[in-house]
């Protein structure tokens, strides 16, 4: 199965997300927004975080937990490289997330401006868990 | 209707539901089209734009957005219009207040009060078109931009509170610019109302060292030469001239904007069974502009709104200082006024005549400008018996117009009309489609140095990727929601 796939839109760009488990979801989602930024080889998983979200429902959460992300690069300008997701519920996440500060060398060049709700989904298939997600760019 | 998308490729459908023919430029999409549409849907197009409108989803959102409780008269979509989140990019609706309108953060989008400035200046084209690319690179040292680099301006969080109060007025008796620009902005800089208390702390932090700075996308600033006058006198008026060199600069709320709309955005989901709202795409909640969380959103949206007119502020300021350096002569020698500031995203609250009623609406305007017409005391005095300014930028290859508010529009559309060309091709469509190109060099054949600092920047923001501005602005011309000015030629560009 593939992580991810993104998506095409007129203004923005959205991805879909794929994991055998809401976990693999999550972290393969991590992946495919930080691939949008920047290119994630050029980034190293030097440092650790922890984040805890909660939001009212599933998808509200890949939502809220991509927005953690951002906020992280934004304002503390860690840019996260891989996210090791210990646990999903419907309405909260924990996960370790490895990265390191931003650097030159990153060469991020897209600004996500937001997780938008825009037909925002989290699902069980017969292959495993799907989610999308479409960034306001 | 096409509602069935859950992770495909969304680009691949287009809208198939009913666009009927009113006249040349207006389209409408019947209430009955779709179960919960409380007005018709419009949409300003001619021929041409129609068909490019009808191959993304964006008519689909028009009829979402008539759904709106409260929404008067219809769901407006300008000629610019292309597919967005929740609203369409191009997208217009008033609520009644009165009969339990909601505003909807949606509505107005995560750039809070993106908008763009346009400033003139004593330089002709052939005094600035030699020295441009050091004009370029000088601009390009002055003004921060891209992903996380962060403002040559540093506020405390006490100060980072009184510039959402207070907006540019409060940035200018700092030094950052002259105090005639306040005049010149919309809603001088300074929506009343505004509550920075309720803007939360994360929106604070995001926005703490961002105030005079670019950011990415298709932000930009542009030097331009003006290239076409079409009412003399008018441009007379605002010290234009053909060959006039001119400054746009595009940018918005930055982080802290965005902040806040999430975090509204969450609280309006939140609250969508306690005022029983029946919405077809959650990125449409909303509040009725009369309850709690109505209010604290608009405090919070009109904060976030003067942030950003104190960042073009800013960022005017640093574009003076590098003319000032470029040409060896002080910024006040060189003109560099404040023509107008315009906002494209945004809610205000405003009276309008609606069926012969005086009504108190909340004016959402998600990728649309405020055209009000002559007379209006909102104007600013100088050009009040003009009609108001309206700056639409076009795409860094073609064109970008001066226009100004008039009479039909504030019958017809609340006094709004179009705010830039609108997308027409995807980013990665736009990257494929130049691949093996330089779009660099192209700029440079047509005379125009382009300098960025995203590495597919110009790629993503090709012409090619836009509506072309001149057919765009022919529309709203054609349908009376504003008059055209005068035509500005780019002659260089920074992009984030």
């Amino acid at each position: 199965m593939r992580p991810f796939e993104i998506t095409d839109h007129t203004a923005d760009v959205g991805i879909t997300a794929y994991g055998a488990t809401r976990e693999e979801l999550f972290a393969n989602a991590a992946l495919g927004m930080l691939s949008i930024i920047g290119d994630p080889d050029t980034v190293a998983p030097k440092q650790a975080r922890e984040v805890q979200v909660q939001a009212s429902d599933p998808a509200a959460l890949l939502a809220a937990f991509l927005a953690e992300l951002l906020f992280l690069l934004e304002v503390e300008h860690f840019v996260t490289r891989r996210a090791d997701v210990e646990s999903v519920s419907d309405t909260e996440a924990r996960a370790t997330l490895h990265g390191e500060p931003i650097a030159p060398h990153h060469d991020l060049h897209t600004e996500i401006k937001a997780v938008t709700h825009h037909e925002l989904t989290v699902e069980h298939t017969e292959h495993g868990w799907r989610g999308t997600v479409l960034f306001d760019i | 209707m096409a509602r069935g998308y859950k992770g495909g490729k969304p680009m691949a459908q287009g809208y198939n539901g009913p666009l009927e023919r009113i006249d040349e430029c207006r389209w409408r999409i019947p209430k009955d089209a779709e179960k919960g549409m409380r007005v018709d849907g419009i949409i300003y197009a001619d021929d041409r734009l129609i068909e490019l409108i009808r191959k993304d989803r964006a008519p689909e959102q028009v009829a979402n957005v008539a759904c709106l409780p409260g929404i008067v008269r219809a769901s407006y979509a300008m000629p610019d219009i292309h597919w967005g989140y929740g609203f369409c990019i191009g997208g217009l609706a008033a609520t009644d207040i009165g009969a339990g309108g909601v505003v909807s953060p949606g509505g107005v989008g995560y750039d809070i009060n993106c908008g763009v400035r346009l400033l003139t200046t004593n330089l002709r084209r052939e005094e600035a078109t030699p020295v441009m690319q050091s004009l370029i690179s000088t601009i390009y040292e002055h003004v921060p931009c891209g992903v996380g680099v962060g403002g040559r301006v540093r506020f405390s969080p006490a100060e980072e509170r009184e510039i959402m109060a207070r907006g540019p007025a409060f940035v200018v008796e700092r030094g950052f610019g002259r105090p005639e620009d306040v005049e010149h902005t919309e809603a001088r800089g300074c929506l009343a109302g505004a509550n920075p208390g309720v803007v939360s702390d994360r929106a604070c932090q995001r926005g703490q060292n961002q105030c005079g700075t670019l950011g990415a996308g298709n932000h930009f600033v542009e030097v331009q030469a003006v290239d076409e006058i079409y009412d003399p006198d008018a441009a007379a008026r605002m010290g234009i001239k053909v060959g006039t060199v001119t400054v746009m600069i595009h940018s918005g709320s930055r982080g802290l904007g965005h902040q806040v709309c999430d975090d509204s955005l969450r609280m309006m989901e939140s609250v969508i069974g306690k005022y029983r709202l029946q919405l077809p795409d959650r990125q449409l909640a909303a509040a009725p502009v009369d309850s709690p969380e109505g209010r604290k959103y608009l405090g919070a949206m009109r904060s976030a709104a003067n942030f950003a007119w104190a960042n073009r502020q800013i960022l005017t300021h640093h574009v003076r200082a590098a003319f000032a350096k470029q040409f060896g002569r002080s910024d006040e020698t060189l003109g560099l006024d404040l023509v107008y500031d315009v906002a494209h995203n945004i809610a205000k609250i405003e009276e309008h005549e609606v069926d012969g009623r005086k009504l108190k609406l909340c004016v959402h305007r998600k990728g649309a400008t405020r055209a009000f017409g002559p007379g209006h005391p909102d104007i600013p005095a100088d050009y009040r018996d003009l009609g108001q300014p309206v700056i639409i930028p076009g795409d860094m290859g073609r064109a970008s117009y001066l226009l100004l508010g008039t009479e039909q529009a504030m019958r017809e559309t609340f006094g709004t009309t179009c705010h830039g060309a609108g997308r027409v091709m995807s980013r990665r469509a736009a990257i494929r489609a130049a691949k093996g190109r330089s779009i660099k060099k192209e700029l440079a054949a047509k005379g125009i140095v382009a300098r960025c600092r995203g590495r597919y920047a110009l790629e993503e923001e090709q012409p090619d990727a836009y509506k072309d501005v001149n057919i765009v602005v022919d529309v709203v011309h054609r349908a009376g929601l504003s008059r055209r000015v005068c035509r500005m030629r780019p002659l260089g560009v920074i992009k984030g």
